[in-house]
């Protein structure tokens, strides 16, 4: 674990976000790695994750119980902030403006999903490029396979749920078929690399 | 892959070759969701990059045109967020009722949707017949669709289940015809609807309406036409008259918001002030 932390700091990548997408089982995975994030966490999370199209922000609360972090469901335009956790608001895709600022729409669904996780990652990695950490967990269907593929050609760093671990292991497995994952990782173990890989630096 | 310093630069001058040639101005639309449309249009046409497609939107009017149907896809439902339309009907629709008659401005209704909602809503209040309501969008396309009012069954089953969420009062059946797969919306909703072109990014507000309904238009937008928008919808509006914006959009950022108090937070419903 701790070798794969000092790989990707010894690459010399500072990075500036991470985004994480989720189905079903992946709220259960999602609690677990904001859990291990500290307090100084230094960068941004955005998280997708599959939602009923009435939820009413209920998901972002809850997700405010078990991390330190500040959690937003964003409104459009809102700006993109270090150590706080924006998650995609139900029935509406997000996504990243070159900005830095957060953008919303109503677009058809992808994947048969809105939030669709593919949306989100590959405008994420238009703006970060390899300064960009994307991470996928568990689901039933294959939404995110394409994000990650974009994410890793821009250079970022790639982590999928070990589908073994994960409840439903079809969309990490998705990726990782997809060959665009880097790291294989339970979800308490990506916890500890974020929190690794996100230290804010000491002035 | 296409170089990611490269294409912003490559579609600034293709939305530029689009308004040049063609008069349509999208180069104040949020970025991030154009460039994911020209993305997909761009996998269909067998251009290796956005700088290729630009001579063929300059010389090729049906290129241009299945680019523009590209941009303007509208995606909409039947009481989209239902607790929006009983706040409307608790809040807004008792204060309507003191005038006379009213007029609503339904601004970018695309296909029709959420215009038939409101005059669901208006019926059952039973103020429908006092009212006038304007319905535009820049597409004409979409624009004939929402004149048509006919909407696939698996549309209308979502819009059953809203519609109950929104507090109907009655059975949604009441207000659509069965066709074989397809749903056509009560020729009696139409009436006091007028549908016309007209576009944010260019034209003029048009006068003393007492309800503005804009949702989920403006996020396509950057922040210089959200404020654009935000004037002509402020100028357009009567003292004391209602705006009601998509659940995430918001006025407390934009050049208006000292216009407007809030009335329902969380619908995005606001009332302009008697005195700016």
């Amino acid at each position: 674990m701790r070798a794969s932390a000092t790989r990707h700091a010894a690459k010399g990548t500072h990075y500036k976000a991470v985004v994480i997408g989720g189905s079903t089982g992946g709220s259960e995975a999602l609690d677990v790695i904001l859990a291990a994030l500290p307090k100084d966490f230094a960068l941004p999370i955005l998280a997708v994750q599959h939602l009923h199209p009435s939820d009413d922000g209920s998901f972002a609360c809850n997700l405010d119980r078990v991390t330190q972090l500040p959690v937003l469901e964003p409104h459009d335009k809102e700006r993109i902030e270090q150590g706080r956790v924006y998650t995609a608001p139900a029935n509406y895709h997000m996504l990243v403006e070159r900005d830095g600022t957060i953008g919303l729409s109503v677009d058809a669904r992808v994947n048969y999903s809105r939030p669709s996780i593919d949306v989100l990652f590959e405008s994420a990695a238009l703006t970060w490029g390899e300064a960009l950490v994307a991470v996928i967990l568990s689901g039933t269907n294959a939404d995110g396979a394409k994000g990650m593929r974009a994410v890793k050609a821009a250079g970022g760093l790639t982590i999928a749920q070990d589908p073994a671990s994960a409840k439903y292991p079809v969309m990490p497995q998705a990726a990782i078929e997809a060959e665009a994952v880097d790291e294989v990782l339970r979800a308490e173990e990506i916890g500890r690399l974020l929190a690794e890989l996100g230290v804010r630096e000491k002035p | 892959m296409n170089n990611p310093k490269i294409e912003p630069i490559e579609i600034d001058l293709l939305l530029e070759a689009v308004f040049r040639r063609y008069g349509h101005d999208f180069r104040s639309y949020a970025r991030a969701s154009i460039e994911r449309r020209i993305r997909q249009f761009m996998a269909g046409t067998g251009c290796a990059s956005v700088s290729e497609m630009i001579p063929k939107v300059l010389n090729d009017k049906e290129f241009f045109s299945r680019l523009a149907r590209y941009f303007s896809i509208a995606v909409t439902e039947m009481f989209r967020d239902p607790f929006v339309y009983r706040a409307l009907r608790e809040k807004v629709v008792p204060l309507l009722r003191t005038w006379p008659h009213f007029k609503i401005w339904h601004s970018g209704c695309a296909t029709g949707e959420e215009v038939y909602s409101l005059a669901i809503l208006l019926k059952e209040e039973g103020v429908y017949e006092r009212t006038t309501v304007y319905a535009t969008d820049f597409n004409d396309e979409a624009l004939e669709r929402a004149r048509a009012g006919i909407y696939e069954v698996s549309k209308i089953k979502e819009a059953s289940r809203n519609y109950q969420q929104a507090g109907g009062k009655a059975s949604f059946s009441e207000y659509y015809h069965a066709r074989y797969d397809a749903a056509a919306m009560d020729g009696s909703l139409k009436e006091r609807i007028t549908f016309a072109n007209h576009n944010l990014a260019a034209d003029e507000a048009f006068g003393e309406m007492h309800l503005v309904f804009c949702r989920n238009v403006l996020i396509y937008f950057n922040r210089e036409l959200q404020n654009r928008a935000l004037g002509l919808f402020t100028e357009s509006l009567v003292h004391g008259g209602f705006l009601c914006l998509g659940s995430k959009e918001d006025i407390q950022f934009s050049s208006v918001s000292n216009r407007y108090k809030v009335v329902d937070g969380k619908a995005k419903i606001y009332k302009k002030k008697d005195t700016p």
